[in-house]
């Protein structure tokens, strides 16, 4: 199942709005954090995961999703935020914990939450896996063929959370896609280090489901196993797990040293950018010229700018609506 | 002070951890990124260097699966440290601490001993948001079985340790991430104590008195204390004379200390970063209460964390963290009655 030249485009788009946002945090997060770094300080205090180098897992799923298909996002959220189609305005405006956020302030960079489009987050390792299945189980019982999706880290994969929902999942034949972003490392720890098998792929046999995997951080390769993945889902076929091998381009989190990777190992990632290549594919093949990469590039710039001044410009929420939307 | 050596939180964990590693071979480390990275707050830095990685173990993400191993490998003869990175992220694995950790010495009528620690971060402050930011007290030490330990400063961390390792029960070691002594988390200057360096045990179950006062009885743990500490100077200005009681341990609860710091001052504040209902503050003036109401010359105030999740949003946040102000106003609220 390959993507159109106007589902390439969108991919593009999509990835180089995911960069330049993450770009714009990693620069606004150390406002006020320079010379001494303390987390608390500056206009987006707490912790910050980048997803700089994972883009392609993002997009290669959720460019076949719709509305109402449900996605549940991890600690690392943005790239798989953008791609569903959460308000970028909003979200920035969340992360910098203002009133005007998604959710007032209230949830913050790991707990994005955009009712509109279906898409919910959890910073514990693992545990957006039950309810993907959850909502996968409520499509199938009101008869819709909406799916559910469930990022997660390769990390993840250790967490009994995973193993149980994929059996629940498979048991019950239910439309939901686990798509493990393998990045190779769990913070400080290598996946070497931290899991028995080589690939994560394989574990789908222990549930009875097809496991794919993705090499290179290939977005349009993951496209088309994703494609047919949610074709099954929608049809009735049940669940599928894949597994994307991907980059992390940054630190785990904003303010990681990254003494635990091996010397060069940064550098060879980045001489394999995926938004270098993306755009160096499209280009060989003729889908976008020159020009129209510029006018894609302008315009994903200018969506994370104005999302920004959005957010900048916020008012912060009261103190005391802390107290408010416990319950409903 | 003569000699002084002044440490952080982090540093005294692991120099504590170090030497009991170097008395006794069957203490060892595991939990996630407490390897190469030191621990995300630093109380496992150094370590590996010194005793390799057979020793000090860094996990898969499987909290069920090294905690449950460490309730196995104690009940076995050995006597692990296990780090939860955060307390937060005990519900992933709560099975193996409160029914696994806290039962099996009970379950085996006392035949087992479960010596392990069970170590792990709490507080918010630094808008970490609702998953990563909470203290949790009250949900650990109200379940029986495990020893809770919460210390607020270097000196205090360091002996602790060093008793809860040789402890042949169970004890969960609660530090707070704004005392540890980790920069980026901008870090309480006061936790940050001379800390010898030879061996030191300071008993469970005995709360001190960090500063003496006649008027009101200020109790709290870890952050709480210095809070008090705060509150209690902003008190000296208006002619109160605070006494500021550092609980230490949670489980076992220190509760005549307390009771005699209220007999003399006639009052009581409690001071908690946790939830406030069901908690540490309900457990302490019930303490007053059974004991002699009368201690009591006015209604014990609570200044707690409120019934409602951490918001990430910094003037939220803030408006819902304990702090002095809010202790002096709690003083004053009492007064008025
Ligand atoms: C249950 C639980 N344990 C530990 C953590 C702390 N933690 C946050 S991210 C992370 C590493 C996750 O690795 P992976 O799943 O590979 O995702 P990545 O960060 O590489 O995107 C850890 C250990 C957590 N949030 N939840």
């Amino acid at each position: 199942m390959l993507p159109t030249s106007e589902k390439k485009k969108w991919m593009y788009e999509n990835m180089l709005v995911s960069r330049f946002f993450e770009e714009a945090m990693e620069a606004i997060y150390m406002e006020g954090k320079t010379p001494v770094f303390n987390m608390a300080e500056g206009p987006i205090p707490g912790e910050m995961h980048l997803s700089t180098g994972q883009e392609p897992c993002a997009v290669g799923v959720c460019a076949h999703l719709r509305p109402s298909d449900v996605v549940t996002a991890t600690h690392r959220p943005h790239h798989q935020a953008i791609a569903k189609g959460v308000d970028l305005k909003m979200m920035a405006a969340e992360i910098f914990g203002k009133k005007t956020g998604l959710s007032g302030g209230r949830g913050g960079h790991m707990h994005i939450f955009d009712a509109d489009v279906n898409f919910a987050c959890s910073g514990i390792i693992a545990q957006g896996l039950g309810p993907a299945v959850g909502a996968a189980l409520s499509k199938q019982m009101k008869g819709d063929d909406s799916v559910a999706v469930a990022f997660l880290g390769e990390g993840a994969v250790n967490q009994g959370a995973f193993h149980e929902a994929l059996n629940l999942a498979a048991v019950w034949k239910l439309p939901v896609i686990f798509v493990v972003e393998d990045n190779s490392w769990g913070i400080s720890v290598s996946k070497a280090e931290s899991t028995a098998v080589k690939h994560n792929a394989v574990r789908a046999q222990a549930y009875n489901m097809p496991g794919r995997f993705i090499a290179d951080n290939d977005p349009i390769a993951l496209y088309d196993v994703a494609g047919i993945a949610i074709e099954d889902a929608r049809a009735g076929k049940g669940p599928t797990l894949i597994e994307v091998e991907t980059t992390r381009l940054a630190g785990h989190f904003m303010g990681d040293a990254e003494g635990y990777r091996p010397d060069g190992e940064l550098d060879l990632l980045k001489s394999k950018d995926p938004i270098i290549r993306m755009k160096k594919l499209l280009i060989d093949e003729g889908v976008l010229s020159e020009d129209e990469n510029l006018q894609i590039t302008l315009k994903a710039q200018k969506l994370v700018d104005e999302a920004i001044e959005f957010a900048r410009s916020s008012d912060y929420p009261e103190p005391a609506e802390a107290l408010e939307k416990v319950f409903v | 002070m003569e000699n002084e050596r002044k440490l952080t939180i982090a540093r005294s964990m692991a120099e504590a951890t170090a030497q009991e590693m170097r008395r006794d071979d069957d203490v060892f480390v595991m939990g996630e990124d407490i390897g190469k990275l030191g621990g995300v707050y630093g109380n496992t830095r150094g370590l590996i260097e010194e005793f390799g990685s057979s020793r000090i173990r860094d996990t898969p993400i499987s909290e069920t699966a090294f905690i449950g191993a460490a309730v196995g490998a104690a009940q076995d003869g050995m006597r692990p440290i296990v780090e939860l990175m955060f307390v937060d992220f005990f519900g992933v694995c709560f099975d193996a601490i409160y029914n696994l950790m806290a039962k099996n010495i009970y379950f085996s009528g006392g035949k087992f001993q479960v010596p392990m620690v069970l170590m792990t971060s709490g507080g918010g402050g630094y808008s970490d948001g609702g998953q990563h930011s909470q203290v949790l007290y009250g949900t650990f030490a109200h379940l029986p079985g495990m020893k809770v330990v919460c210390p607020s400063n270097a000196y205090d961390a360091k002996g602790l340790m060093t008793t809860a390792i040789r402890d042949n029960n169970p004890v969960v070691y609660m530090y707070h991430k704004s005392l540890q002594g980790m920069g980026w988390l901008g870090t309480e200057q006061g936790a940050t104590v001379h800390t010898p360096e030879e061996e030191y045990t300071i008993p469970f179950g005995v709360a001190k008195i960090v500063k003496e006062g006649s008027d009101v009885t200020i109790v709290g743990v870890g952050l709480g204390v210095h809070n008090g500490l705060k509150a209690a100077k902003l008190l000296e200005e208006k002619g109160v004379n605070a006494e500021v009681v550092d609980l230490r341990t949670l489980v076992p609860l220190d509760r005549d200390t307390v009771f005699n710091s209220v007999k003399k001052t006639g009052h009581l504040i409690v001071v908690d970063e946790d939830y406030q209902s069901y908690g540490l503050t309900g457990e302490i003036i019930a303490t007053i209460a059974e004991r002699d109401i009368t201690a009591l010359k006015a209604s014990p105030q609570r200044v707690a964390y409120p019934d409602i999740p951490i918001p990430f949003s910094r003037p939220m946040e803030r408006f819902a963290l304990p702090n002095p102000e809010k202790i002096v106003n709690a003083y004053a609220k009492m007064k008025e009655q």
